[in-house]
């Protein structure tokens, strides 16, 4: 066993030399015990610092992808109104939305196996340490400094490489984790900073103000439609028309097209709904 | 014998496919030594793979020290080389 056998030794040496001995054995227990409970901190803190990453990116994920359900809504409506130019710009924006969505995806899943793997290794750690405690205190009460050595020796070492390996895997997710939040916060800034909002929010804006525009102008004719229905059983309108020519001046500003054809009393309606 | 695979914790593998193994790690030396990343990948992969369906994993309350350590499973080959080195890749 070539590769493996080499890794094996200079593992379990790392691991080793890793805990200092003690002049009596019975303090290195302590002392391993000691560095234990400290590596067992440091592995929840690890889990603790993944699943914030993790959160991190689902609260992106999530913006991106109402930002994306926003596109297609628009894309929707433009095509509604014939407008095939707004629906092409919402569906191209969309479509830019998807790598960044997929990107993200990628990293979150990635960030959820190493949650999972570092989790389950803080829970093997745990148990370790308990088993060793049991142990630790039973070699003390038992053997003097001179017997304990081999004892001891056997103990320890199997948890120094326990130990080693959880060291190593939170040292890896630390730097996944630092790297994502590096990426993460790059994204964030693109979000505050509205470079992103050239795919996003900004574009957003100029195809919603034309659909609310337009959308606007028809909701006001649907309105002035129905309202026609109702007053048109009474044939008020026409009366009012000629009563009340200055009225339809004062409120016919931004509707002009649509209003002019209609009674005063319609565009004030319209407004207030 | 027990074998760890770091990250993913200790396996008890029967001597009998030892063997098989010491292969697939005759390969696996022979991509490092050459710088074959696309060889080493799937030697790796294997390597792993065949532990992990072998295997029986080793009580967590367990102090055995194994008898034989696999680097984790996305190590490249350059975490590889650094698991080989007196340079520390074990913190602390």
């Amino acid at each position: 066993m070539s590769v493996v056998k080499r890794v094996s030794m200079i593992f379990k040496a790392k691991a080793n030399k890793a805990l200092d001995r003690m002049e009596d054995p019975r303090e290195t227990l302590d002392y391993s015990y000691q560095r234990q409970l400290e590596m067992l901190t440091q592995v929840r803190r690890g889990v603790a610092d993944v699943a914030t990453s993790r959160k991190r990116l689902e609260l992106q994920m999530n913006t991106l992808t109402q930002q994306q359900a926003k596109l297609d809504g628009q894309a929707r409506k433009a095509l509604g109104m014939g407008r095939e130019d707004l629906a092409r710009e919402a569906l191209t924006r969309k479509s830019g939305l998807q790598s960044q969505i997929a990107d993200l995806s990628t990293q979150y899943q990635s960030l959820q196996a190493d949650e999972e793997k570092l989790t389950a290794a803080s829970q093997r750690l745990q148990a370790k340490v308990e088993a060793f405690r049991t142990q630790k205190e039973t070699i003390k009460a038992t053997y003097t400094a001179a017997e304990a050595q081999t004892r001891i020796g056997e103990a320890v070492s199997g948890i120094s490489e326990e130990m080693g390996d959880v060291g190593m895997a939170v040292q890896r997710a630390q730097d996944k984790t630092a790297q994502m939040q590096a990426r993460a916060g790059a994204i964030d800034e693109l979000m505050a900073s509205g470079a992103l909002e050239d795919v996003t929010a900004q574009p957003n804006d100029d195809i919603q103000r034309e659909l609310d525009q337009m959308g606007g102008g028809q909701d006001v004719d649907r309105e002035l439609e129905r309202l026609k229905g109702e007053l048109g059983q009474g044939e008020a309108p026409r009366e009012i028309e000629g009563s009340a020519p200055g009225a339809t001046g004062a409120a016919s500003n931004g509707q002009a097209g649509t209003a002019a054809g209609q009674p005063a009393d319609q565009p004030g309606a319209g407004d207030g709904s | 014998m027990i074998v760890r695979i770091l990250g993913e914790g200790q396996l008890m593998v029967d001597d009998s496919v030892t063997a098989e193994l010491n292969e697939l790690d005759a390969k696996l030396e022979a991509a490092v030594n050459a710088g074959d990343e696309a060889a080493f990948r799937p030697v790796l992969t294997a390597l792993l793979d065949r532990i992990r369906s072998e295997g029986t994993p080793v009580p967590a309350d367990s102090l055995d020290a194994s008898d034989v350590i696999l680097p984790y499973a996305d190590a490249s080959m350059a975490d590889v080389r650094g698991l080989l080195s007196d340079e520390g890749l074990i913190p602390g």
